[in-house]
């Protein structure tokens, strides 16, 4: 420990001792305990207690004072931090012979104290307890002390906290005392647990076999987190004693604690323990998955196809499980489910999910939002099955769209019925859309696609469809458009997604035009992403240019709402970069053009909101990057006047964003970073890069060196690392210029590192003269960039962090409490 | 579209005489009549039953002094008539030559040209002049009134609140307008001949109760009408003739709508009409009154249960916006008041968002000013928002400010200030809905040949299709944006669980799904116990009866009256009173003295021919105990006493007096032979087990 913080230590722990100090910040507390527990693993606890006597006083102080004078968190901490001492086997004999870890943890203990009924206590003291449990020494003392029954009764406690943390330790308990038997697994057949395992493993049998269902979920927890965490052989032995008391509770009607029994079985199943063994596990798993009401048979299906190591046969059903509300849904409303053969397994079970399904409008609504998850999370999984339905997946992900939309009229009762609970319901809707979207991946028949892309339509052009159902349909079009593979040059091939296209602008159009601006929102960003892909195409460009998009994402620019700004920005970004603004009938495209460029600088001057300034400056970058034909055209003029703008704007993304505008200008008129792939294959380039002094004198006439240097000193982190690392990319490509300077010539130097020690003080508003290439390089020269890149990679607060801060912190706490009681009187 | 301001729009004068320049000819080249031009030919009307645009009146017919209720009678007002474009229509029909000149044709439908004529409500089930009493609901459902109240002998009142009435009469002052401006010498009839009609096409073969349609009333029977409505606030008491008390609730659809508890002492009865949950305009629904229902009559749900209104509302802002850039006008056919203040209010907030500030709104009724003003004084009957705004002080209604800076302009029609300041692209509102009178038939013939413009309809009573197909070949875009804030099939079942009436009483509609969505089960009342439904001219028996009356007792006979607790809690005492019933109220007033014997002479008054009272014998209560009751008769010297149990009670045999006393539940006799001493003991000792009063 750093002597400074051993000085300041006996004041806290005064402070914290006195009771009539209260100490008003929890986290300063679990700071301290996160401190000491570094202190501890970094040296011996018994060192530090015995050059520290005070923590062992504060301590006994808090022992002697008897609970009701001490605030609960003091307690909680004291136990915390006894616990993180006695974690050394030498230190726990050393507080044990002052008879201190048994009156802190002991029957006698907090137990008996009345403020044992705060959590926070209890939490304490079963977290004193798991630092302490580390050592043989330690089990002696749970075993003696009574511990391991209070946790029993922890294990029902009214706070999760404390209830969660009791079965973990119990866990822990059960592991440490199994860890020298870890060996030889057969020597624990029969009754050879060690004593403390058998009380545990006994009252885990006794819970099993009980009927209250709070005991049995109780022991599940239990198993569940042994088997998760504990992957010796003992766990074997220990499944084969209890599991078939597991596999008992399935005769109960209705299952037990059905949740945390499909947890145990899959945690079980995914130990690497039972990787080889069958265990009666399998045949467990399969008779659940039968017998579970189909909501809760889906997580365990879902966690069975994930498993690496499953039968086939087991998976088949597993799959058969989520797959049935799909067909139910299928066969209500009349449609084939598939082929046959590949849901054989699906009929066994089918009338508990329509039952299910029909039974009210919120089961109906939950079973089908879960199966759709579950499936949507599968889908791109290796361990998906290989059979992967796609075409009854899609067929019934579109039907449960139309039930949505009311758009599907089935024959049958059920379907009826199915289309009353679903008729706009946006939690199924979302759900289904979600999923729809990762089917674009498959491989669909033609047919199919265009009942996909129909459907897709129909939420998109349906009144009824909320913001966030319209957003998902966007999403769930843009990937099917996309995925499907198909560039709408073939369009003469009469294939889907081009056609489609057609009827979608008008859609697009009029959902541009939404007053919710959620919906314009939306609909800009799917216009930004299609014409990134499409772009390019000339159909795609056909239909785009022939109807009012353009105009209105123009339009746009000037939105109310700062989001929609700024996607309208992006978009319009994008529209330019692909040549597809729109064409005004008054003005030709070049004013079009000039009249963008002004647009967006516009924005960027006045908009009072930082998103679209942020997006302008993107977009800007981009069009460098590209050499979009407008800046290209005047690169200077364009960085001239777009850097005066950025590096003066409020928004710290936005000043971020111009030093990588200035960077990429650096990149083409200095060319790439040196240090890349010497065997990059790279094209030649058009133009060499112009000679270096005329360079500078570019860059000091852009006032590129102004911005960079006053970024450097920027109040945001980012801003400076960025400018750091532009300036030192700029040290590293004139260092052939070094020649420039010549001796004598320092004088100019020292006004800009005067000017630059004022910023780095805080003076921002102080001007730099007018740089020369010269100046600039001697400053480059003289500055010690890679000393400041690598304090600015500490995080911000690394100074504060520090221990002996935390102390200060606490101690000036409670310093400027008691000045504020003095100023009572 | 000529940008910019222009003169007036122009009317084409006829089919051969339309121009090629779009501008109507100032008002002066109007003069002197406007009659022959083609937009003024409005012919009628028929109707399409099949369409469930309906319209609920509330008729609540009470006949003094016994109370009937027949209710609801869902009346059925057909405001449409049809406007000819087209051809004669006797070449296709050769053998109907007599009324060719009433039958025009125009793309495939038949239309009859005439005067626009009216349905009128149900009048075989009741008699008109027998209705004490009509309660009207909602503007909208107040249209037919003139003619149940002016020609039908009816002398009751009607009861509804100001704003209903205040805008009830501008609606219809509105359609007087509009009629009266296209006079018209006859009216079509020799269509309605049974014979003729009955080989019409659809829908004019189908049109029911033909012979019962009338014009249009006058303003004067709509003054008159209106004369006779007395005005009433939410939740005031209406006493009727004693037997019911009638109270309208805010049912949060319309400035003023209402919904009404009749009820008596012991039954309540609640009638939902037009209701909405929407946070909208008006005053919201108070929902809470409505509980403890013994019967809720629902009606008035939202005819298009499937549109959402706020999707529309969406869909309305999206395409208006989509025409306006396109440099399109868009017209919007709606009733003088109602949405129109809610679209307005949302088109205040979107249009600044959609760059549409220098589109200039236009809103042209008779009736446009007085609405719009009217809405801005009903401060009480808005909703909490814009009650608060006007303590600020500030307009409730946003509209203020689009007038205030031009971007909303009223006007009472086309012709006059309008002229001068029509400029394109522009919004129109105006009526009538059904695109059969009123200024819209003009901006339909203006605007229908182009593609860049776009006709709206947002009002849900009108099929879109029908009003639109007398335009055929229309060129302009047509968008159906039905809002409807009526209470939805959802709503409604939130509601019932809210309010929990004991039953419910609806229209057979809305107990199954609407016949073009039979699979959609959502659509219609699912509730517990299941609704009882009514079908057209169906008279039910709601389910309760009436078991109880409250009496009322006066001061000075309540005074004399001595009240004996016979069980912890409950006391009785004996009443002798002369029962007075008049309107339905029950008081018990003290008997009149015994008449003077010596006022003999004195011819009696007939008032005071009442019966003389008798004397009155205390009253008896109690049981008595067998076992005590013998052991008493022991005491006092009786012997040989047999008791015998019977079915409903006992007998005590006293052999030896040959006498009988039968002791049963309500009862006692004592039976013996002519000694009159022994029975008035035996009575004496009886009376002692018996309390008096």
């Amino acid at each position: 420990m750093d002597p400074e913080c051993a000085r300041l230590l006996p004041a806290l722990c005064a402070v914290l001792a006195d009771p009539s100090q209260a100490v008003a910040d929890d986290t300063c507390l679990e700071k301290l305990l996160d401190w000491f527990k570094t202190v501890t693993e970094a040296g011996s606890s018994l060192l530090l207690l015995q050059e520290n006597p005070c923590l062992v006083d504060l301590l006994t102080h808090v022992l002697d004072l008897k609970p009701q004078n001490v605030s609960p968190r003091v307690l909680s901490f004291s136990l915390c931090l006894a616990g993180t001492f006695a974690a050394q086997e030498d230190c726990f004999e050393y507080l044990q012979q002052g008879q201190l870890l048994l009156g802190l943890f002991g029957e006698a203990g907090p137990l008996s104290w009345a403020a044992w009924s705060v959590p926070i206590v209890r939490s304490g003291w079963i977290r004193g307890l798991r630092s302490l449990a580390q050592h043989p020494s330690a089990l002696h003392f749970l075993g003696d002390s009574g511990a391991v029954d209070a946790l029993f009764s922890l294990q029902g406690d009214s706070s999760l906290f404390v209830a969660s943390a009791a079965s973990q330790l119990l866990v822990h308990i059960l592991a440490l005392s199994m860890q020298g038997k870890a060996a030889g697994s057969s020597s624990l057949q029969g009754s050879a647990w060690p004593a403390c395992a058998q009380k545990i493993v006994d009252h885990v049998e006794a819970c099993l076999c009980s009927t209250a269902a709070p005991q049995v979920t109780q022991a599940l927890n239990v198993l569940t987190t042994t088997f998760g965490r504990c992957h010796n052989p003992w766990t074997e032995v220990l499944w084969g004693q209890l599991g078939p008391l597991v596999a008992h509770l399935l005769e109960n009607e209705p299952i037990p604690a059905a949740h945390s029994l499909v947890d145990l079985l899959l945690s079980v199943a995914r130990s690497p323990v039972f990787a080889s063994a069958d265990c009666g596990l399998w045949e467990t798993t399969a008779r659940m998955l039968s017998c579970l009401s189909p909501s809760q048979a889906g997580p365990l299906a879902l966690g069975t196809l994930k498993l690496q190591n499953c039968p086939q046969a087991l998976r088949s059903q597993a799959f058969g499980v989520l797959l049935q509300p799909l067909v139910c849904i299928l066969r209500a409303t009349a449609q084939a489910p598939g082929p046959p053969g590949v849901l054989d397994e699906t009929t066994e079970g089918s009338s508990m999910t329509v039952d299910t399904l029909l039974s009210s409008k919120s089961a109906c609504v939950g079973l089908l939002c879960q199966t759709l998850a579950h499936l949507e999370e599968l889908q791109p999984l290796p361990q998906r099955p290989l059979h992967w339905p796609q075409t009854l997946l899609v067929e019934a992900a579109v039907i449960i769209l139309k039930l949505c939309e009311g758009s599907v009229a089935p024959s049958s009762s059920e379907g009826g019925r199915l289309c009353g609970a679903l008729a706009g319901c946006v939690r199924v809707q979302r759900a289904a859309l979600d999923f729809l979207g990762t089917l674009s991946q498959g491989a669909t028949s033609q047919e199919l696609m265009l009942q996909v892309f129909a459907v897709l339509l129909e939420t998109l052009e349906s009144p009824a469809s909320s913001p966030t159902v319209l957003k998902k349909a966007f999403q769930a079009t843009l990937r099917w458009l996309l995925d499907s593979s198909l560039p709408p040059s073939s369009l003469d091939l009469g294939l889907p997604a081009p056609l489609f296209l057609k009827e979608l602008f008008p859609v697009l159009q009029k959902r541009l035009c939404s007053p919710c601006w959620e919906v314009r929102d939306s609909a800009l960003e799917f216009l930004t992403h299609l014409t990134a892909c499409w772009g390019g195409e000339a159909d795609f460009r056909e239909v785009l240019l022939a109807s009012e998009v353009p105009k209105l994402t123009w339009q746009l620019l000037r939105d109310p709402e700062s989001y929609v700004r700024a996607s309208a920005v992006t978009a319009m970004g994008r529209l330019s970069s692909q040549g597809l603004q729109a064409a005004s009938e008054s003005s030709g495209h070049l004013e079009v053009q000039q009249g963008l460029v002004g647009e967006l600088l516009h924005i960027l001057s006045v908009d009072s909101e930082g998103f679209p300034r942020r997006a302008v400056a993107r977009v800007f970058t981009e069009w460098l990057r590209d050499s979009h034909a407008d800046v290209a055209r005047d690169t200077e003029w364009f960085v001239a006047t777009v850097l005066p703008m950025v590096s003066r704007d409020l928004d710290w993304e936005v000043r971020a964003q111009g030093l990588e505008l200035v960077q990429v200008f650096l990149a083409q008129t200095l060319g790439q970073s040196s240090p890349h792939c010497p065997y990059v294959v790279t094209l030649p380039k058009a133009s060499p890069p112009s000679p270096l002094p005329e360079v500078l004198r570019t860059l000091c006439q852009l006032q590129v060196f102004d911005f960079a240097f006053r970024a450097l000193f920027d109040c945001d982190r980012p801003v400076a690392q960025k400018a750091c690392d532009l300036l030192l990319f700029l040290k590293d490509k004139t260092a052939p210029c070094s020649g420039l300077q010549e001796p004598g010539e320092s004088s100019d130097v020292t006004s800009v590192e005067a000017t630059l020690q004022r910023w780095q003080a805080g003076e921002q508003g102080q001007p730099l003269s007018t740089l020369e290439p010269k100046e600039v390089l001697a400053a480059l020269r003289s500055m010690d960039l890679e000393g400041l890149q690598s304090r600015l990679a500490e995080s911000s607060d690394h100074v504060e962090k520090s221990p002996q801060s935390l102390l200060q912190d606490v101690l000036a706490t409670v310093a400027v409490l008691e000045e504020n009681v003095a100023d009572c009187y | 579209m000529v940008p910019g301001k222009t003169t007036l729009p122009m009317m084409p004068l006829g089919r051969g005489a339309r121009r090629k320049n779009s501008q109507l000819p100032r008002r002066s080249r109007r003069q002197p009549a406007e009659t022959g031009r083609r937009f003024l030919d409005l012919r009628s009307g028929e109707v399409d039953i099949k369409h469930p645009k309906v319209r609920h009146e509330t008729v609540l017919p009470v006949r003094a002094p016994n109370l009937t209720m027949q209710y609801p009678q869902v009346q059925i007002n057909h405001h449409y008539a049809r406007l000819w474009t087209g051809h004669d229509f006797y070449p296709q029909f050769p053998s109907f030559a007599t009324c060719s000149k009433e039958l025009k044709e125009c793309s495939g439908h038949v239309f009859v040209d005439s005067v626009p004529e009216f349905c009128l409500p149900e009048t075989e089930l009741i008699d008109l002049s027998t209705v004490d009493v009509i309660l009207i609901s909602n503007y909208h459902c107040m249209m037919a009134l003139p003619y149940i109240t002016e020609h039908t002998g009816f002398t009751g009142t009607v009861y509804a609140t100001e704003p209903t009435v205040q805008i009830g009469r501008l609606l219809m002052e509105e359609l007087v307008n509009f009629i009266e401006r296209v006079p018209k010498a006859q009216s079509a009839s020799l269509w309605k001949n049974k014979d003729i009609q009955r080989l019409l096409p659809s829908p004019l073969k189908d049109a029911v109760e033909v012979s019962t349609w009338r014009r249009c009333y006058t303003m004067q029977e709509v003054n008159s009408a209106l004369s006779k409505i007395q005005l009433v606030g939410y939740s005031q008491k209406i006493e009727l003739f004693g037997a019911v008390q009638v109270t309208p609730l805010s049912s949060g659809y319309a400035l003023g709508s209402s919904n009404w508890i009749i009820q008596s002492h012991y039954e309540k009865v609640s009638y939902v009409s037009g209701s909405s949950l929407l946070t909208t305009h008006p005053q919201p629904m108070d929902q809470t009154s409505l509980k403890n229902s013994d019967v809720l009559v629902l009606t008035g749900l939202t005819q298009i249960p499937t549109a959402n209104p706020d999707g529309m509302v969406g869909e309305f802002c999206s395409n208006l916006a989509l025409t306006v850039r396109n440099g399109g006008n868009v017209l919007v056919p709606c009733y003088p008041s109602g949405v129109i203040y809610d679209l307005l209010e949302c088109l205040y907030q979107y249009i600044d968002s959609a760059g549409l500030s220098s589109i200039p709104f236009y809103f042209i009724s008779p009736v446009a000013n007085s609405s719009l003003e009217f809405s801005q004084i009903f401060a009480e009957w808005l909703c909490h928002n814009k009650q608060s705004k006007v303590y600020l002080p500030e307009p409730p209604f946003p509209h203020a400010e689009l007038i205030q800076t031009n971007k909303l302009k009223h006007y009472p029609s086309i012709h006059g200030d309008f002229s001068n300041d029509f400029r394109q692209p522009c919004v129109v509102f105006t009526g009538h809905p059904s695109l059969r009178f009123g200024d819209v038939v003009h901006f339909m013939e203006l605007w229908g040949k182009s593609s860049l413009n776009t006709v709206i309809f947002t009002e849900p009573d009108f099929s879109y299709l029908e009003a639109l197909a007398p335009y055929q070949p229309l060129a302009m875009k047509c968008i159906y944006c039905p809002i409807d804030t009526r209470l939805n099939f959802i709503q409604v079942s939130k509601l019932l669980k809210e309010v929990q009436p004991l039953h419910v009483v609806c229209p057979e509609q809305y107990t199954q799904p609407p016949p073009a969505q039979s699979h959609r089960m959502d659509l219609m009342i699912d509730c517990q116990p299941p609704p009882m439904s009514y079908r057209r001219a169906e008279v039910l028996a709601l389910p309760f009866k009436r078991r109880y009356e409250k009496i009322e007792i006066m001061p000075e006979l309540a005074d004399s009256l001595v009240p004996m607790e016979i069980k912890p809690g409950i006391s009785l005492a004996t009443v002798s009173a002369v029962l007075h019933t008049k309107d339905n109220k029950h008081v018990l007033q003290p008997p009149p003295r015994p008449a003077q014997p010596t006022s003999g002479k004195k011819r009696k008054r007939v008032s005071d021919d009442v019966p003389d009272c008798q004397v009155l014998k205390p009253l008896l209560s109690g049981s008595i105990p067998v076992e005590q009751f013998v052991q008493t008769l022991e005491k006092h010297g009786f012997s040989d006493i047999k008791v015998e149990d019977t079915a409903k009670g006992h007998i005590v045999l006293l052999q030896e007096a040959e006498t009988l006393i039968q002791i049963e539940e309500d009862s006692t006799h004592i039976i013996c032979d002519n000694d009159e001493m022994l029975r008035v003991r035996l009575r004496d000792l009886v009376l002692k087990f018996l309390q008096k009063f």
